[in-house]
């Protein structure tokens, strides 16, 4: 689960870890009035105003109404009003959204921290992930921050490191010393730098994530070392031990057909194609796309009816793959094990009739326990619906339906 | 012989009297198989499907002699399941539970890997040796006892693969769930290995999907040290990238994680590549001169 740059600040915080300190507001007034607090609390005179999106590339990324970028500096309490206002219900199109852009309905106030000091400002990389291959987290860093990691990846390889660590004892003090010597600090900062990602390796163990980037962390001009951004994911599979986490989903960011797909069960997930589907397995269901994709057609959506496909379910599957009216077919196919196919046939004909407004072809392949009676109840049903038993049958009949 | 799983295993089913618990075993026992009793915590001294229940695991092994576990036990508990079963000895844990969180898993390898046990799992339909031992939630009817080994990341698609290998006039040997999770206990490779070692298999079908690098670490030591024939099927040329596609592992997240990139190594690597999954049976049958 994706959550927005303020509300992962606010759970690197709750584990020590040190931020830049900023306030979410909804609108211009509100911001004017988060900033007034921010100034009480933190000393900044300069604001930096952030739209709160799921998406990267704000700073780059352009409002479609205002013309605004989507991260902003106010110099003065006089100019956060304007400048949230210029981002505030807009869409912002980044390089990551697509070229509708996404509803902007929170703005981050955030106090300045590239104030001038004793020393530069420096701006660093780092990521907390899984590698699935070693079957522990890593900590990926570069010294090259604030950039785009991947152009890093590609030009210098060479300054980007990454340290494992062991999942039975978690990260030790000499890694957190060769994280802050491999980014060539030193004194303060150093000091600063281990204790930053000690925290936040704690802070990732904590909150059940599955991946942090922080692109900045910032070594300010005084020697301190905080987060100046944060994308955070958490495992979805852990929300149940984190209540408070569990309710920082925002909807608003998702396909509204998802949305209403993860409330009926249904794993569903939008595409782009002509011929729709639904089935029973996430395996199965990626190589029935696959299969569409070879007959000719092109998968309007991955659809996952689960373990326990019965009638009510397959009807709510139908009614969210015909809302995209891009659909000129609709291929099913389930291979019932523990799931009785003549039950599943029975719920597309309730479907059907229950319905009565499909006008697009559908075929039914139905292989496993009760395959037979299943494919007998279809054929006598009397609706428009080709049925099928091998996978290959349900193949060339989806190549006939587009031809 | 077959592998991990034979008539001669004692099972034990953690979770034995929960719903999904009762449900398979009950199916497992039907089959044939020697399930041997079952543990739930506090409903020790009781019995269920006429099998005794146990309190704990190492009570359960010390008993049964068991030797074999399948789990049926719910995400919160699961990680605390699998090493209670590697901890009282037991030799093969198939763990079934999908949504295990992923920080529970990092840490159950590390402790499954420190000992003498194999996980298979978790998010998998199980291990089913053909006529001998269905431990998992597979329909046993499908199988037919024979000679192909298969091993997959996907319930319903090795279901799929395990039907067309029966209709084209062969059967199977036994049939490896590795599971489709980023974490898991048993990894392609593994499981290609031990099907090439055993002297029942003839053919192997390897079945993956997007994300990872598994079916690659695979295909490059059968180039080296593969005696046997293998099928290969990706699901996902159709992924669109950085989407999780049911399985919490299938997530493209690198070029060479795409099912495009997969099947391009396996074929370099001598794996007989179907871009079909209608196909792969009958790519088998044609490998091995089978005609049905």
């Amino acid at each position: 689960m994706n959550i927005h740059e303020y509300q992962g600040k606010s759970i690197l915080k709750s584990f020590g870890v040190a931020i830049q300190e900023g306030r979410v507001a909804d609108t211009p007034e509100a911001a004017h009035e988060a900033a007034v607090e921010l100034a009480k609390e933190t000393g900044t005179g300069w604001f930096v105003v952030k739209a709160q999106i799921h998406a990267g590339g704000r700073g780059k990324g352009t409002v479609t109404e205002t013309g605004s970028h989507g991260v902003v500096l106010a110099k003065g309490l006089d100019e956060v009003k304007d400048k949230a206002a210029g981002i505030l219900g807009g869409h912002l199109v980044t390089a990551q959204t697509n070229a509708k852009g996404k509803q902007v309905n929170k703005v981050l106030i955030a106090e300045d921290v590239y104030g001038p000091g004793d020393s530069e400002p420096k701006e660093i990389y780092m990521s907390v992930l899984l590698d699935r291959a070693k079957g522990c987290n890593i900590i990926m860093y570069s010294p090259q921050g604030g950039m785009d990691i991947e152009a890093v990846a590609e030009e210098t390889p060479e300054l980007i490191f990454k340290e494992e660590i062991d999942p039975t004892v978690g990260l030790q003090g000499f890694q957190a010393r060769r994280i802050a010597f491999n980014l060539g600090l030193s004194g303060k900062a150093f000091k600063e730098m281990t204790k930053f990602v000690t925290a936040l390796y704690n802070a990732y163990v904590g909150c059940d994530a599955t991946m942090f980037e922080i692109n900045p962390v910032l070594k300010t001009s005084d020697d301190r070392v905080i987060a100046v951004d944060s994308k955070v994911s958490l495992d979805g599979n852990a929300l149940y031990r984190h209540a408070d986490y569990a309710a920082m989903r925002d909807t608003t960011e998702e396909d509204p057909t998802e949305v209403e797909a993860d409330e009926a069960g249904l794993n569903y997930v939008k595409l782009d194609g002509n011929v729709g589907c639904m089935v029973n397995g996430a395996g199965l269901a990626m190589a029935t796309m696959d299969i569409i994709k070879l007959s000719g057609g092109e998968p309007a959506n991955f659809l996952d009816v689960g373990g326990t496909a019965d009638a009510a379910r397959v009807e709510k599957a139908f009614r969210i793959i015909l809302k995209d009216p891009a659909v000129k077919a609709i291929l099913v196919n389930i291979f019932g094990g523990i799931v009785r196919c003549d039950r599943v046939a029975q719920g597309v004909v309730d479907a059907y009739r229950n319905m009565g407004d499909i006008n697009v072809p559908i075929i039914v392949r139905l292989q496993g326990t009760n395959a037979q009676e299943a494919k007998a109840l279809i054929d006598n049903s009397g609706l428009k619906v080709i049925s099928a038993v091998l996978l290959k049958e349900a193949a060339d009949a989806v190549a006939e339906v587009l031809a | 012989m077959s592998v991990l799983v034979n008539k001669d295993s004692k099972i034990i089913v953690q979770g034995f009297t929960g719903g999904e618990g009762t449900f398979h075993a009950g199916q497992m026992i039907e089959y044939g198989t020697n399930v041997v009793g079952g543990v739930t915590p506090g409903k020790g001294g009781s019995e269920h499907l006429g099998k005794p229940v146990f309190n704990t695991v190492s009570e359960a092994v010390s008993a049964t002699g068991a030797d074999v576990s399948i789990l049926f036990v719910p995400p919160a508990f699961a990680a605390d399941a699998i090493m209670e079963a590697a901890d009282a000895g037991i030799k093969v844990i198939v763990a079934i539970t999908e949504g295990i969180p992923v920080a529970d898993m990092t840490r159950v390898k590390a402790y499954i890997d420190a000992r003498d046990t194999t996980l298979i799992g978790p998010n998998c339909p199980g291990v089913m040796t053909a006529g001998e031992a269905k431990v998992g939630i597979m329909p046993g009817f499908i199988f037919t006892p024979g000679r192909i080994g298969i091993v997959s990341k996907s319930g319903t698609l090795t279901y799929e693969a395990v039907d067309q290998v029966t209709k084209a006039g062969m059967g199977q040997s036994t049939a490896i769930g590795i599971g489709g999770d980023p974490i898991i206990g048993t990894t392609t490779l593994e499981a290609v290995k031990l099907l090439m070692a055993d002297d029942d298999t003839d053919g192997i079908i390897m079945i993956g999907e997007i994300g990872g690098d598994l079916e690659i670490k695979a295909a490059r030591w059968i180039q080296e040290h593969g005696t046997k024939p293998v099928v290969g099927f990706i699901a996902g040329v159709t992924a669109p990238k950085g989407r999780t596609m049911g399985h919490a592992g299938a997530i493209v997240s690198g070029e060479e994680e795409s099912a495009e990139a997969k099947k391009r190594v396996m074929r370099e690597c001598g794996i007989h590549v179907v871009d079909s999954p209608a196909d792969i049976g009958a790519k088998m049958a044609e490998v091995l001169g089978v005609t049905a």
